[in-house]
């Protein structure tokens, strides 16, 4: 009996779950891939809650972009593939006139969506990660890794320890341990640091720690018999203050580990307490509350307790301003693309134009109120990344302390291997590249 | 009488064997047919790209490992390694024999995961039960450490991802959600079809023997190591077409860590809640364990509607799935095919009561 109630229940929900209500006209509807459960869970609430928080301002204190209200829907994917397709396909077709643009903050997920927003024409974001020869915009015109894809990020990281040690040709001979997640994320480097310590003269060693990360004895015991200068830590999620408490445990000094673009929040360090203190970290965007835009966050968007965030203290932490920082670059293609397509709800296809056309110099990001928080960037509509600098930072206990100026990637060097890897893939999938004139 | 069974003797051989002995059951079965071949015609991109396509990879995944533990009774855990060869080894060999079928490069894959199944299931001569589990371990980490360490699996892409080769059978292009569908739904369709006739024919008797009493099974002349290898070696081609099916049908892409332990434990569950030994059962498990969270998602999506924190909504749901599988499990332990089966019995028997 119990069962057979059971069963109708099931049916009646079945029924109620798939009628869901259609969006109303003229708004801009984003798309969430986030994830707030699981392992990578400090890092999808703090990215998703700053982009949502962004977005909330924009509605509450200017009544939308021009007029057009922004909506969103969130669909949990727990960093996991086949969860990230079957909320790509349950969002798809949400919204009217469809999705802006997918912003799913996970490498995984955004190359099983390639070939799909290809067909759709949306643009896929993927903001300091996702696959680095999509910055080839000829032959992928809707993904768009912005302002840092991960080989500028090897790049510039390589050349900070350049910088360190008194210049690139002093980094022959030297140990560099690069400690990456195993994930299609930190794989993605692998080429890229094996070219560069060729070309440098450096002996790098990649040591892989599998998915989630948080058991690396036998990779740090790898690393105490190299006895690296410095170690490269492309971590993830869990896998980061694990990393930092080992090293701490073999004796290796937190001040020689620099953590990468996924490695650099308060909630890669504060887990590991004393451990990180003297960690560095890359970083395009630094924490803190003092930039108006945040200011303006807190005081519309949480004055009214309209936060996504449950911990307002997370508010301007490195991964919360990073959302921010996603929501910023996000709304101002779509305001570009209102100013040539019109001043209603856009498609895909016109937001695409608008992040073909994503370029802000240091006036525009003041007039946002994000001046040091975002990075003039210039995409066009062959160069997709845009950006390609980082700061240093180094926490000492308590907060990021940023040490540098920005620090250049070697875009020459790295551009013509995008450009090939990117026309093996036109091959491979029979695409003719666009022509950018 | 909805089922009168005067006049149902089985005359011949042929009639003897069909799958479906009563007239009624073959007419439904006719309808759910036509409706199931024809969804592309009512359903949306949903039902087909994230539901059905999922539903029949893992379905056929979960016949697979039926066939190893529920009718041979050797228990496995890995699974998702050998979907990872199939899906891996299809996508080696669309790309390094141009011109070579998609079909027949999912068939290959299957081939080759039988092969490595026939190795990893060498052990199950002298290993029984959970040590032979353990054993099967082992295929897991290989599988998943060789495909990780050796790039030219994934044609040295650097993040160690593969991409679906456009699907196209005799110059149909299949990369529809529609064609995808149909192409899945094919294999499946031929592949239980040739799972039941085996499990009722003398393969499955030699399973069963082996899996009831292994020394009974020797005694009356059952082959024991041929038939347990025989059965290693096809339910690892049945999850090596699955993991193609799951990789270039569904997803689209594939990296080494989509089919890690979780997934082996997944089907692994799903052949339990399904039923241990049944076919039809691997496809009630894989609904459930599948279709079940989803649904439940979209269900607290459009009755909570933000009014919960999206994190607390997530794990209230888990919660959920959790509790009601143990319901189900109270409710029948021997799963969902023994409650379909009872459900049948009950038909038949209308209007009377047991």
């Amino acid at each position: 009996m119990s069962l057979r109630v059971l069963l109708a229940t099931t049916a009646l929900a079945a029924a109620y779950a798939f009628a869901s209500p259609a969006a109303q006209a003229d708004e801009q509807y984003f798309p969430l891939q986030s994830y707030r459960v699981g392992p990578y869970a400090a890092d999808g609430t703090g990215f998703f809650g700053g982009f949502i928080d962004y977005m909330n301002l924009i509605n509450t204190r200017d009544g939308g972009v021009s007029g057009v209200k922004l909506t969103w829907s969130e669909c949990e994917t727990e960093y996991a593939v086949e969860r990230g397709v079957e909320c790509y396909e349950r969002l798809k077709t949400q919204g009217k006139p469809g999705p802006a643009a997918w912003n799913p903050l996970s490498v995984g997920i955004a190359y099983a969506m390639i070939d799909k927003i290809a067909v759709d024409k949306v643009p896929l974001i993927t903001i300091n990660h996702g696959r680095t020869d999509s910055t080839d915009g000829t032959v992928f015109p809707y993904v768009f890794p912005l302002v840092l894809n991960p080989w500028s990020e090897a790049s510039a990281m390589t050349n900070y320890i350049a910088r360190r040690d008194g210049g690139l040709d002093k980094l022959k001979g030297k140990e560099i341990v690069v400690l990456y997640h195993g994930s299609p994320y930190g794989k993605e480097t692998i080429p890229i640091f094996a070219l560069l310590s060729q070309k440098y003269g450096f002996n790098v060693t990649e040591i892989e720690v599998s998915h989630p990360g948080n058991e690396q004895q036998s990779q740090w015991l790898q690393i105490r018999r190299i006895k690296p200068e410095w170690i490269i830590l492309r971590g993830w999620g869990v896998m980061t203050p694990v990393a930092i408490k080992t090293a701490q445990k073999t004796g290796f000094p937190a001040d020689h580990i620099i953590g990468n673009i996924w490695s650099n929040s308060e909630e890669d360090v504060t887990p590991a307490s004393d451990a990180a203190k003297g960690y560095l970290s890359i970083t395009t965007h630094p924490a803190g509350t003092e930039f108006p835009v945040l200011q303006a966050i807190l005081k519309v968007v949480y004055g009214a307790h309209q936060g996504n965030m449950r911990d307002e203290k997370r508010v301007g932490s490195v991964i919360y301003n990073l959302g921010v920082v996603n929501g910023i670059l996000n709304v101002e293609a779509v305001r570009i693309a209102q100013d040539k397509f019109g001043h209603r709800a856009l498609n895909g296809e016109e937001v695409a134009w608008g992040f073909d056309h994503l370029q802000l110099d240091d006036n525009a990001i003041a007039k946002l109120g994000a001046s040091g928080l975002v990075e003039p960037i210039n995409v066009t509509c062959s160069d997709h990344e845009g950006g390609g600098s980082i700061k240093i930072q180094q926490w000492d206990g308590t907060k990021w302390n940023v040490l540098t100026d920005w620090i250049a990637a070697d875009r020459a060097l790295l551009r013509p291997l995008i450009e090939k890897s990117a026309a093996s893939y036109a091959k491979e999938k029979a695409i003719t590249p666009r022509v950018c004139s | 009488m909805l089922y009168p069974k005067t006049g149902m003797l089985a005359l011949s051989y042929a009639s003897h064997q069909r799958l479906l002995h009563f007239p009624l059951n073959r007419w439904l079965a006719t309808v759910a047919g036509v409706l199931i071949v024809s969804l592309p015609l009512y359903g949306g991109d949903y039902i087909m790209g994230a539901l059905a396509i999922p539903l029949l990879a893992l379905s056929l995944a979960a016949i697979g490992l039926n066939i190893l533990t529920g009718y041979a009774g050797q228990l496995s855990l890995g699974t998702s390694a050998f979907m990872a060869v199939g899906a891996f080894a299809a996508y080696n060999f669309n790309l390094r024999l141009p011109g070579l079928p998609f079909v027949a490069s999912m068939f290959l894959g299957g081939v080759a995961a039988a092969l490595v199944g026939l190795l990893f299931g060498l052990p199950s001569l002298r290993l029984r039960g959970f040590y032979l589990a353990v054993s099967t371990l082992a295929a897991q980490f290989f599988v998943q450490w060789t495909l990780t360490n050796f790039p030219w699996f994934s044609n040295n892409n650097s993040s160690g991802v593969i991409s679906a080769p456009k699907l196209s059978l005799l110059g149909f292009d299949l990369s529809s959600t529609a064609g995808r569908y149909e192409m899945s739904l094919a294999t499946v369709a031929g592949l239980t079809y040739a799972a039941i006739r085996l499990a009722r024919g003398q393969a499955g008797r030699s399973w069963i023997a082996v899996r009831d009493m292994e020394i009974a099974a020797a005694v009356i002349g059952v082959p024991v190591f041929r038939t347990k290898l025989a059965a290693f070696a096809l339910s690892s081609f049945y999850c090596g077409v699955a993991g193609v099916l799951f990789a270039f049908a569904y997803l689209g892409t594939v990296e080494p860590a989509g089919f890690n332990l979780e997934r082996s434990f997944q089907v692994l569950f799903m052949i339990i809640i399904g039923g241990l030994g049944s076919i039809r059962g691997a496809f009630f498990g894989t609904a459930l364990m599948l279709i079940f969270p989803l649904l439940l998602s979209r269900f607290a999506d459009a009755a909570l509607g933000g009014t919960l924190d999206p994190g607390q909504q997530e794990n209230i749901q888990k919660i959920l799935f959790g509790a009601l599988i143990i319901v189900f499990l109270i409710a029948e332990p021997l799963g969902l095919a023994s409650l379909w089966k009872s459900f049948e019995l009950r038909l038949y028997r209308w209007p009377f009561r047991s």
